[in-house]
């Protein structure tokens, strides 16, 4: 999209989300802020898929914000968002920063497997060490406090929305840079040949170093504000359905662009409202079946397809002036 | 000692339901160069389709016996009709495209089998035990062992043993290890390499399946089982090196080791070890045991 079309694209949606709270019911805005949340993570997945890796474990640093949370209310009593939130990213940033330096060496089939077997280890701990974490009954996350104040209780939903709002702007800012920045431009050749990387000066190893850095910190604040809006944290926060379905909205919204994981974000949560209705018991079919069919029909997901459809009407529009 | 003899035995026992679920992993990759995620889920629907098929032949009251080859048919039917249904649908359509829509391609496939799975036969554990009782026990170190634990020992043995000899010793296994080494010179010398593709998958498949029918009777299948056996094969592999038989062997029998000494010892730590083991052996040597050094593309 040229810097003209993002100029008016960004004032808009940003309008639409600051005043969706006033318009939408209660239930919708409930669906958009758990989107804005998983919307963190699933960037921090599209960052690989851009670089050609698949993460399956970023459930990992989600549930690393999430328990952030609820060891910070347990053990310290605290639950300031203004403190949770940044805590919450640096945890994430300082657990990927000591995983990554592992992680940055492996490519393909083992990158994906070992942050598998990684959040996997994650999801063992928090199931087995019950005394500390609860067990499978989980921790619960309290309302957290701005500033010092609890919000009034008519009020906590709000504040609560947009402090994921803000954070989810914020981040979604850092990311749009880190892509137009040399960084994520090497990311994106490291898709097609990283060797053509090294040749001209940059190390391969470093770039995924910083993605993964970037993305466990995008993955701590989503687990952060996910428990603020659900208000209970379970291990499954860590398992691999969970890391399955980030990748999954990642392909679903298309990872080409910073647009595309919000909108798979915001479907995605949609899809699994209504298939909860009509198709209960076959939740993870539904999934595997819309997935099966982006990868073989419509590689780009929903955010290409929207462009397609936006190129295909604007080259009416000129042939039309023309005649 | 006696904790010696049982870590060794449950060990052993672990091992060869590993090996045979692994082994058609490492033998995918290898052909096809694809990491087939939905493994574990061919592994599930074997022993549920055993199972099935078992507990059918005691309802009608034939002989109890019965039950070893229903086990069989059902790890058959499952490896035959899935396997070359998986790959001439779907993985066909991926071959040589980005390794990340081949993973969540194979991902896919897994989310759907496992629902599957819960749709035909619901989410209630089902058992049959049968078979691993109708052999009698043996006492050792004061622990009764059903003898079919041994048998299960002498099946993955007999297996790996068959498939060593099918790639090095036979015309077809000749074929498969060219078509490995270089897809285009084999089409160029007359192999049909789609149908070498079928059919590896298919075999792939069918050890899945064949694992999973096997261990059917000495656990309670449950939905849900399959994917952290799964993620296991995975670790083996990648301890034994991707696509080396061998390797498939020596990595189950670690993995088996070391998890059933952490269950004995100290069981909050039983999934953590197996990654851990993984881990260490990628340090130390990323292609793992017995793999090849892979040369990067330029």
């Amino acid at each position: 999209m040229t810097a003209r079309g993002w100029s008016l694209t960004v004032p808009i949606v940003t309008v639409l989300f600051v005043a969706a709270p006033f318009v939408v019911p209660s239930w919708i805005l409930f669906i958009l802020h758990l989107a804005l949340a998983k919307f963190l993570v699933v960037l921090a997945v599209a960052l690989f898929l851009r670089g050609g890796l698949v993460s399956f474990g970023h459930a990992l640093f989600y549930a690393v914000g999430a328990y952030t949370a609820g060891f910070a209310a347990k053990w310290f009593g605290v639950r300031e968002a203004l403190l949770l939130v940044p805590l919450a990213g640096l945890f994430g940033a300082a657990v990927a920063a000591v995983i990554g330096l592992f992680m940055a060496r492996y490519r393909g089939v083992f990158f994906a497997m070992l942050n598998l077997a990684v959040s996997m280890i994650l999801y063992a701990i928090l199931l087995k060490f019950y005394w500390l974490t609860g067990g499978t009954d989980g921790l619960r996350v309290q309302t957290p406090t701005l500033l010092g104040f609890v919000p009034p209780r008519d009020l906590i939903r709000l504040t609560s929305y947009y402090v994921a709002l803000v954070v989810a702007g914020i981040m979604t800012y850092v990311v749009y840079r880190f892509l137009a920045s040399p960084l994520g431009y090497y990311l994106k050749a490291l898709a097609d040949n990283e060797i053509r990387i090294e040749y001209s000066g940059e190390s391969v190893q470093r770039v995924i170093y910083a993605t993964y850095v970037l993305s466990g910190a995008l993955g701590g604040l989503g687990g952060v504000l996910a428990a603020f809006t659900v208000g209970h944290i379970v291990p499954e926060y860590a398992f691999w359905i969970q890391s399955g379905e980030f990748v999954f909205v990642a392909l679903l919204g298309g990872y080409g662009s910073v647009p595309g994981p919000l909108i798979g974000a915001i479907a995605f949560e949609f899809i699994r409202t209504y298939a909860n209705k009509y198709a209960p018991y076959a939740w993870q079919m539904t999934l595997g079946i819309i997935m099966l069919l982006i990868i073989l029909l419509q590689p780009g997901g929903l955010w290409a397809m929207y462009e397609s459809m936006v190129a295909r009407f604007s080259r009416r529009a000129e042939g039309v002036e023309r005649a | 000692m006696a904790l010696l003899t049982i870590v060794l035995l449950d060990g052993f026992v672990f091992a060869a339901v590993l090996f045979l679920l692994s082994v058609g992993l490492t033998l995918v990759f290898g052909v096809l160069r694809i990491l087939n995620i939905s493994h574990g889920g061919l592994y599930a629907l074997g022993a549920y389709l055993g199972t099935y098929l078992a507990l059918k032949i005691l309802d009608i009251g034939l002989s109890p016996y019965l039950t070893y080859l229903m086990l069989l048919a059902g790890a058959l039917i499952v490896g035959v009709i899935t396997g070359p249904l998986i790959e001439r649908l779907f993985l066909r359509r991926v071959y040589g495209q980005a390794e990340a829509i081949q993973l969540l391609l194979t991902f896919s496939i897994l989310l759907i089998l496992d629902d599957l799975i819960k749709l035909i036969w619901g989410t209630a554990p089902l058992m049959v035990s049968t078979p691993s009782t109708l052999l009698g026990h043996v006492s050792l170190a004061g622990i009764p062992y059903t003898w079919y634990h041994f048998l299960l020992i002498g099946v993955s043995i007999v297996f790996g043993g068959a498939l060593v000899w099918l790639v090095r010793g036979t015309r077809f296994g000749k074929i498969v290890v060219s078509v490995i080494n270089d897809r285009e010179i084999s089409l160029a010398v007359g192999i049909n390499v789609n149908r070498i593709y079928t059919l590896a998958f298919t075999l792939g498949a069918l050890c899945a399946a064949l694992g999973g029918a096997a261990v059917a009777p000495t656990i309670a299948v449950a939905p849900g089982f399959a994917v952290e056996v799964g993620v296991q094969s995975f670790a083996v592999i990648a301890i034994g090196g991707m696509g080396s038989l061998e390797g498939a062997a020596l990595g189950a029998l670690l993995v088996g080791l070391v998890r059933t000494l952490a269950i004995h010892t100290f069981p909050e730590l039983e999934l953590v070890v197996i990654y851990v083991l993984m881990l260490v052996v990628l340090m130390v040597k990323p292609e793992g045991l017995f793999g090849e050094v892979e040369l990067r593309r330029i």
